[in-house]
């Protein structure tokens, strides 16, 4: 009964989605205000028959109601509550389901919170918001319908994949779909404002909290990942260029060029065609990872041609999406003139800089990620594209980007002198040079290559520290109380995120130049040593837990002659699936973790173990935290939350503020 | 598949004696650091998308033991790889090489780049000019305004 609730709820949505996505446009175009006012209230009826749909879903978990194909196939009688509730996600047709649920909650949101957008844009951004959801709900209900049910109903179910019971499994695709679904925002106020051919700043102020928002979202999404297959893989990686990864990646970055490139047309009014067209970018290439992973093209395109239905619906609608708003752009955006004019030394050209640079290294990951399905599909040789080759050559690019990312917070606007800029710049860049040297040399002596490489690292992470410092600086001379209080929010934004590229770095540099392993077999008694570490494996037992039996090893960390704690490394067998699942052990803190996980078992005494430690690797997950706070923080802006009536005024401050003529 | 399960006998046929023994490079922290660098460029064929490095799957084993006597045994990196891709072909190499098919692959990303930095020049000097312009035309049109607002004649 309760899933057909569900289904019925979907049903309903589907249909009040059909009116979101029509009457408002057309409302929009032919200024039908009783059309207009639709959008509000159908983007409120879907979303609260999403979300019953989705309790009905999550019930059916809770309650092992295994004559739902979706709960048999992925849940289990012994799995525990939190895992069940989590499995409602951990599916094809769960995650799918989420994706839809989700860009309810932020249709909604918008519907609440856009009491100061005039009518027509709302309507036309929750419609195309609503067309938008009408195309996931298709492919959920005809092509992977959640609450299809099976006769007869097994005894119990199949369990979930023992890699997701683990509570990264809980947060991870959320967090990461709010970023993905949140870019849809950003894409809809794009769209809309090519409908309505009014490209303007007040757009970009409308739009920029939301796509902040979404990309702190993703951020978090991301880190959680990276940190979630940190500690289950058992070998202590963070990221492994794997494609699903680099389907989060190109959003992400893309996603980052965008909020830079919403500031330029906000405060200056230019790069507006640039600024819709990486809206669109952001939001088709979240839809281009949906496609990649649940369509089965990246185990093989042949497990994809031999069910192609889902896939090739997703690809279908895919370009639809891309193909029509690129049409749109194409037909309306070149009318739109480019206003705006600076000078080759400026803020701007730093940040088309970055918006050109993110690009590229987003081209080059998609290449990368894609090259070996082009190869397979022609039938040219099976070829892996892997760590080596991204880093070949993702990090040149990212280089540059840091490079210009420490300069261009103190580029002035519109125009600047370049020897005034070149004398600012010549001391942060002296200094972070000669000090990334020096503790280079300190830390690892003459041995050149690698000294070369952690000075490159620690320079990238100085230079942004110093730059930063000089703006503040710059931003808090004179009156200090009065200076800061003046300062917006989405300054201590970018300095904040900013900052926290530069505790990433250092993370990143310190664990490539600094890490250890060793791969050992060790029998009851013995000791290994890493990185100053020494530790002593002092038992093996056999423990059960709620649905897998593992054999659990007592290690002592001991530094010098004392003992620090005891880590509990696990090699796990679920019952459901055989599949062995190595529980690192992981003694976390500051300057790093001491990383202990099971190997292969030898004998019934001995084991191959293998011990890490991985200096400063928090650092790395610390820096996505800061960034993401200061996404958060730039949200928060007073202005975001001022009505703007009078938009005149505003552009004719912008003539006395930054027009030379009237300065001088 | 039947291609994966050939591999799979031909290559536990030749099974060594050393299979249960420890690691052989695990006395000494330069060669284990560099049996860990091939390991990380050589995939498991056998499992999703991992290398061997980080992969329990028993191929991943044994490969990683292989991979490891190899370096013990003073055996060059070239030495590895090339005895790799003798028996796994390209697949197994994370870093592709370059050759006719993988052209694109490896010249894309400079390519790219180029393109970013040219059409970044290009702007910028349209931009540039027309700040030429505007400076010229608000010094005309703007300025009478200007001087109004700034003695607060003008009320907007």
């Amino acid at each position: 009964m309760i899933p057909e609730i569900g289904q019925f709820a979907l049903v309903l949505s589907l249909i009040l989605v059909l009116i979101q996505g029509t009457l408002p446009l057309i409302g929009a175009a032919k200024n039908i205000p009783a059309w207009m006012a639709l959008a509000r209230r159908t983007a409120q009826g879907t979303f609260f028959f999403l979300i019953l749909a989705y309790g009905c879903l999550i019930y059916s978990f809770v309650v092992n109601d295994f004559s739902v194909l979706n709960v048999a196939n992925n849940s289990n009688t012994q799995l525990p509550l939190a895992y069940r509730i989590a499995a409602a996600w951990g599916s094809h047709e769960g995650s799918i389901m989420l994706w839809v649920c989700l860009l309810g909650i932020w249709s909604f949101a918008v519907s609440v919170f856009s009491r100061h957008l005039p009518e027509e844009m709302v309507a036309r951004v929750l419609g195309v918001m609503g067309l938008i959801t009408v195309g996931l709900l298709l492919f959920l209900l005809f092509t992977s319908n959640p609450f299809e049910r099976i006769f007869p109903m097994p005894a119990d179910g199949r369990d979930l994949n023992p890699l997701l019971q683990d509570p990264g499994m809980v947060l991870h695709p959320p967090m990461l779909y709010m970023g993905y679904v949140g870019f849809s925002v950003a894409f809809s106020f794009a769209v809309a404002a090519l409908l309505s051919g009014k490209l303007d700043a007040t757009w970009a102020r409308w739009s920029r909290p939301w796509t902040l928002l979404a990309w702190s979202f993703l951020t978090v999404g991301i880190l959680i990942g990276s940190w979630w297959a940190y500690y289950e893989l058992g070998w202590g990686g963070w990221w492994f260029w794997d494609p699903v990864e680099n389907a989060s990646l190109m959003p992400w970055l893309i996603g980052t060029a965008l909020i830079h490139s919403l500031a330029v047309t906000e405060k200056r009014g230019t790069f507006k065609i640039w600024t819709v067209l990486l809206a669109i970018v952001a939001f088709s290439l979240s839809l281009l990872g949906t496609f990649l992973v649940r369509s089965g093209v990246l185990t093989s395109v042949h497990a994809f041609a031999t069910d192609p239905r889902r896939g090739l619906f997703i690809l279908a609608f895919l370009a639809l999406v891309i193909g029509g708003s690129f049409a749109l752009f194409a037909f309306r955006a070149l009318r739109v003139g480019t206003p705006g004019a600076f000078k080759p030394v400026s803020c701007e050209t730093a940040l088309l800089g970055n918006n050109i640079l993110l690009g590229v290294s987003c081209g080059t990951v998609l290449l990368g990620t894609l090259y070996p399905l082009f190869l397979d599909a022609l039938n040219l040789g099976k070829i892996s594209v892997g760590p080596p080759y991204f880093e070949k050559v993702f990090v040149p690019i990212m280089a540059l980007v840091v490079l210009l990312m420490g300069a261009g917070p103190l580029i002035r606007w519109k125009e600047m002198d370049a020897s005034s800029l070149f004398r600012k710049l010549a001391i942060p860049f002296g200094v972070s040079f000669i000090a990334a040297l020096l503790l280079a040399i300190m830390l690892k002596g003459f041995a050149w290559t690698s000294v070369v490489l952690l000075t490159l690292g620690f320079f990238m992470a100085f230079w942004i520290l110093s730059t930063l410092i000089v703006r503040l600086m710059q931003a808090l001379s004179g009156d200090l109380a009065k200076k800061l209080r003046r300062q917006p929010a989405s300054f201590w934004g970018m300095c904040l995120a900013h900052l926290g590229i530069a505790v990433f770095v250092i993370g990143v540099t310190v664990v490539k130049g600094f890490e250890a392993e060793r791969d050992v077999k060790m029998a009851i008694g013995d000791t290994v040593e890493v990185g100053g570490y020494t530790f002593k494996l002092e038992g093996l037992e056999a423990v059960t837990g709620a649905n897998y039996d593992a054999t659990r090893g007592t290690f002592a960390l001991i530094k010098g002659e004392k003992e620090l704690r005891k880590l509990y490394p696990e090699k796990r067998i679920y019952a459901s699936h055989g599949m062995p699942m190595t529980e690192a052990s992981i003694d976390s803190g500051i300057f790093g973790d001491r990383y202990v996980s099971l190997g292969e078992q030898l004998s019934p005494e001995s084991w191959i173990v293998r011990v890490y430690y991985k200096p400063f690797v928090t650092w790395i997950w610390g820096g996505c935290i800061l960034m993401a706070l200061g996404g958060l923080l730039a949200l928060i802006d007073r202005r975001y939350r001022v009505k703007t009536h009078h938009p005149a005024p505003i552009s004719l401050m912008r003539y006395t503020l930054t027009g030379n003529t009237v300065i001088k | 598949m039947k291609k994966w399960l050939i591999l799979l006998i031909s290559w536990w046929l030749v099974l060594p004696a050393w299979a249960l023994e420890a690691t052989p490079t695990e006395n000494d922290p330069v060669a284990q650091k560099r049996a860990v660098e091939l390991e990380l460029k050589l995939r498991c064929l056998v499992c999703q998308n991992q290398s061997i490095a980080e992969s329990d799957a028993e191929l991943a084993v044994d490969l990683r033991r292989q991979v490891r006597h190899f370096v013990a045994e003073g055996k060059s990196d070239e030495e590895i790889i090339q005895f790799m891709t003798d028996r796994y072909g390209d697949f197994v190499l994370y870093q592709p090489p370059v050759k006719t098919t993988t052209v694109l692959l490896w010249a894309g990303p400079i390519v790219l780049l180029l393109l970013g930095l040219a059409s970044m020049l290009l702007l910028v000097r349209r931009y540039s000019k027309s700040a030429d312009q505007s400076n010229e035309q608000l010094s005309a049109a703007e300025e009478a305004r200007a001087t109004a607002l700034i003695e607060g004649r003008d009320e907007l």
